[in-house]
């Protein structure tokens, strides 16, 4: 009895010791409380964030597909379920809209070294989060495939569509095209990226009022609907990851998908060995003579509750700055495209850092484009699966949308 | 049974029920009839990594809030969120009937609105589902009840698997099997000499599809329910229909079923109103391309990227229950009579 006392002295004291050798984030006290989306790169920075786990600091997390119906409520208590928000340019929406974060100026001044300009979100001038990864859609193609037939790399959706028919007529493949175009946020993301590539707005300047029923909303649904022709029949049931799947499987010989999955297209694991070796991303293609990348860009990155203490504000931002400091990009590169300093892109990363570089636009972080989200990802199913004219599915996404707004508050 | 004691022995469900299923009810009634507040909105300049700093629209988060703490439950908009488009949409409807687009014309435009597209195949899926599940549920408890005693416990162990499978993981292992490359679809597409053939694509293979998948699932539960009333079924009544000389089928149709009777229309209730709630499948098949239900509207309501519809999806709620009490009346109305006849 006496000695398994002891022993069990001697082991709170030893992991005592071994939390107090890894606290090296310089945190006195504190509560860490993280919130968060489900995927790997996210995974790699709460990971490193709790490493500031000391006697004195405790951190948690809950990481979550669910995050973005948690967030909210969880941020609206006094105080906070969370301290910290990991978010997305549509998921922090929500959180400015409520008020429910704070400016962090402050925190970046004082314990911010180690941040790049262009990691600060800032909204009239204040910080109110700070990005680490950017992620985008974009190409990932079989470059023996297309050798086989002859074709160059695509660079328009117009490419795009010749090489799909020239590999399905050379008999090389049998579906050549692959989207993400489940019916849900997925097929909306594809509208969206499409119709940011035609340079269409999305709303009426500053105003609630939809703008997407024009000449460009309807070029973009019927590129996506040619599209379709070269896809497997399934396609209105493929998500990104179930594209991805198939991608891996060598199904596939140009797709258009996330770029925070082009590391596992690609793992020797899960993929075959042709797929492996052939693979190239490019940024996202161009579409009808225009010049932007028809893909939304997107970044991933945190925010501090506004309903907690000084203390565990600070004690927050600091163990996110070890969870995004620079070796955390080093020593996972090929995990996101990092915007952490120091970080030097990898084969993986080419294709968003491309797509940016071609002038892509941000995914719009307006209010009310939730609303429009999904009253896209409804709306358009019948027109995709070819069953209903472009004029009937624009006139049905926009009178849902309007009734969604009104509901909202954005419309009277 | 005094009055007293059956009031104090039914007192506690009575009072659990009005907790936990009156209360929640009235909650999301009156709440259907808020809408959110105007939203004040002020423009201000947003700066992104990559995509360089723009001018956008953004909520004033405190005035708004100050709003919303004056009138918690939002704005009063009476039955405005019933009527519009998302929901019974009578305005759409009325422009529908005004244009006089022939029949087929005008069924197919009010079947492109969200909430009757839901409601065609919510019902379809009830009504086809509940009466098919409970047949073959039937046909496996008389099967069951004439295997050897040494092999009862094992067949009815198989014959409950599907009843032991959440609903989403067992859609998510069929969707992957009738996927083309899945053994299902695969062996389809190899039967009928046509590489193209898609379980997914068509509307009506994908509603064949999710009925089949609502038939295997629920018929598990009529089983075990008929086959518990099977061993009710009097023997010497059995007996009596025997020597009279009837044949199997007679018996079935002449002894077992009149006995069975009161636990069919108990199957039936159950089975309607679990039937008219279906969501997993949809979810799990990735089918809402084909086929939406009312609880799925309620689902993409409370779950979409940014803000949670409360309002709409408290509507549709109310939309639902009603549908569910239209669709029991005709068979609580003949339990009812059959419990008057009695007393």
């Amino acid at each position: 009895m006496k000695f398994t006392l002891k022993a069990l002295l001697l082991l709170g004291a030893v992991s005592l010791a071994s939390t107090a050798a890894l606290a090296d984030c310089g945190i006195a006290s504190g509560s860490v409380r993280i919130l968060s989306n489900d995927f790997e790169a996210l995974k790699i920075v709460a990971a490193a964030a709790e490493e500031c786990a000391s006697a004195t600091v405790k951190i948690t997390k809950n990481q979550t597909a669910e995050h973005k119906n948690l967030q909210v409520p969880a941020l609206t208590s006094n105080p906070a379920e969370y301290t910290v928000a990991m978010v997305a340019n549509n998921s922090v929406v929500p959180l400015l809209s409520g008020g429910l974060i704070r400016p962090l100026d402050d925190l970046v001044a004082k314990y911010g070294k180690d941040l790049e300009p262009n990691q600060l979100i800032k909204i009239d001038g204040k910080t109110m989060a700070i990005a680490f990864m950017a992620n985008s859609q974009h190409l990932f193609y079989r470059k023996d495939l297309l050798d086989k037939a002859g074709i160059a790399p695509p660079k328009s959706y117009e490419d795009v569509l010749a090489a799909a028919k020239t590999l399905q007529e050379k008999g090389v493949i049998k579906y050549p095209l692959g989207a993400a175009d489940k019916a849900g946020w997925d097929l909306a993301a594809e509208f969206v990226n499409m119709y940011l590539g035609y340079g269409g707005e999305f709303f009426e300047p500053s105003s609630a009022k939809l703008a997407i029923n024009n000449e460009k909303g309807k070029a973009t649904l019927a590129t996506m609907l040619a599209l379709t022709k070269f896809m497997s029949p399934d396609y209105l049931t493929y998500g990104a990851d179930e594209l991805n799947k198939d991608y891996q499987g060598g199904k596939i010989a140009i797709s258009n998908n996330w770029g925070s999955l082009a590391g596992a297209a690609v793992d020797a694991k899960v993929a075959t060995a042709d797929v492996v070796a052939n693979t190239v991303f490019a940024g996202a293609p161009t579409v009808g003579g225009g010049t932007t990348p028809a893909a939304a860009l997107w970044w991933d990155g945190f925010s501090i509750a506004k309903n907690i203490s000084d203390e565990d504000a600070a004690a927050s931002f600091q163990a996110m700055m070890h969870g995004i400091a620079p070796d955390i990009a080093t020593k996972n590169p090929k995990a996101a495209t990092w915007l952490i300093k120091g970080y030097t892109p990898g084969p993986t990363a080419v294709g968003v850092i491309q797509t940016a570089a071609a002038g892509a636009k941000p995914y719009p972080m307006v209010p009310y484009m939730g609303l429009l989200h999904t009253a896209l990802s409804t709306g358009l199913a019948d027109y995709i699966k070819g069953s209903q004219d472009a004029d009937k599915a624009m006139a049905g996404v926009e009178a849902a949308y309007n009734a969604a707004a009104k509901e909202g508050g954005f419309l009277k | 049974m005094p009055h007293r004691t059956f009031l104090a022995f039914i007192l506690p469900s009575i009072l659990a029920m009005l907790l936990f299923i009156a209360t929640p009810i009235v909650s999301f009634a009156v709440q259907s009839l808020y809408i959110e507040h105007d939203k004040i909105l002020v423009v201000s300049e947003t700066c992104q990594p990559l995509g360089g700093c723009v001018k956008e629209t953004r909520v004033d988060s405190e005035a708004t809030a100050k709003l919303r703490h004056d009138h918690p439950l939002g704005k009063f908009n009476g039955f405005g969120i019933y009527q519009d488009h998302n929901h019974l949409a009578f305005a759409d409807i009325g422009n529908i009937f005004a244009g006089n687009f022939g029949f087929y014309e005008t069924v197919a435009r009010i079947y492109d609105l969200p909430f009757y597209r839901a409601l065609v195949f919510t019902l379809t899926y009830a009504l086809t589902v509940t009466p098919l599940a409970m047949c073959l549920g039937f046909v496996i408890a008389l099967a069951v009840n004439a295997v050897p005693k040494l092999l009862k416990g094992p067949v009815i162990f198989f014959s409950l698997l599907p009843m032991v499978v959440t609903p989403l993981i067992g859609s998510l292992v069929v969707y992957w099997m009738i996927n083309a490359d899945g053994i299902l679809g695969a062996a389809l597409q190899h039967i009928t000499h046509n590489p193209n053939l898609s379980l997914k694509a068509s509307p009506t293979m994908t509603w064949i599809t999710l009925i089949c998948y609502g038939v295997w699932i629920n018929a598990p539960f009529s089983f075990i329910v008929f086959y518990s009333g099977l061993q009710t079924v009097p023997s010497d009544t059995m007996e009596s229909a025997m020597i009279d000389g009837a044949s199997r089928l007679q018996r079935v149709r002449f002894v077992v079923l009149p006995t069975l009777m009161p636990l069919a229309v108990f199957v039936t209730l159950v089975q309607l109103m679990d039937n008219f709630r279906v969501l997993e499948p949809i979810i799990g098949f990735n089918a809402a391309a084909n086929a939406t239900s009312l609880s799925y509207s309620i689902y993409t309501a409370l779950n979409n990227q940014s803000a949670q519809m409360f309002s709409s999806a408290a509507a549709t709620s109310v939309l639902t229950i009603t549908g569910v009490i239209i669709l029991l009346t005709p068979v609580l109305i003949k339990t009812a009579r059959e419990f008057g006849f009695r007393t």
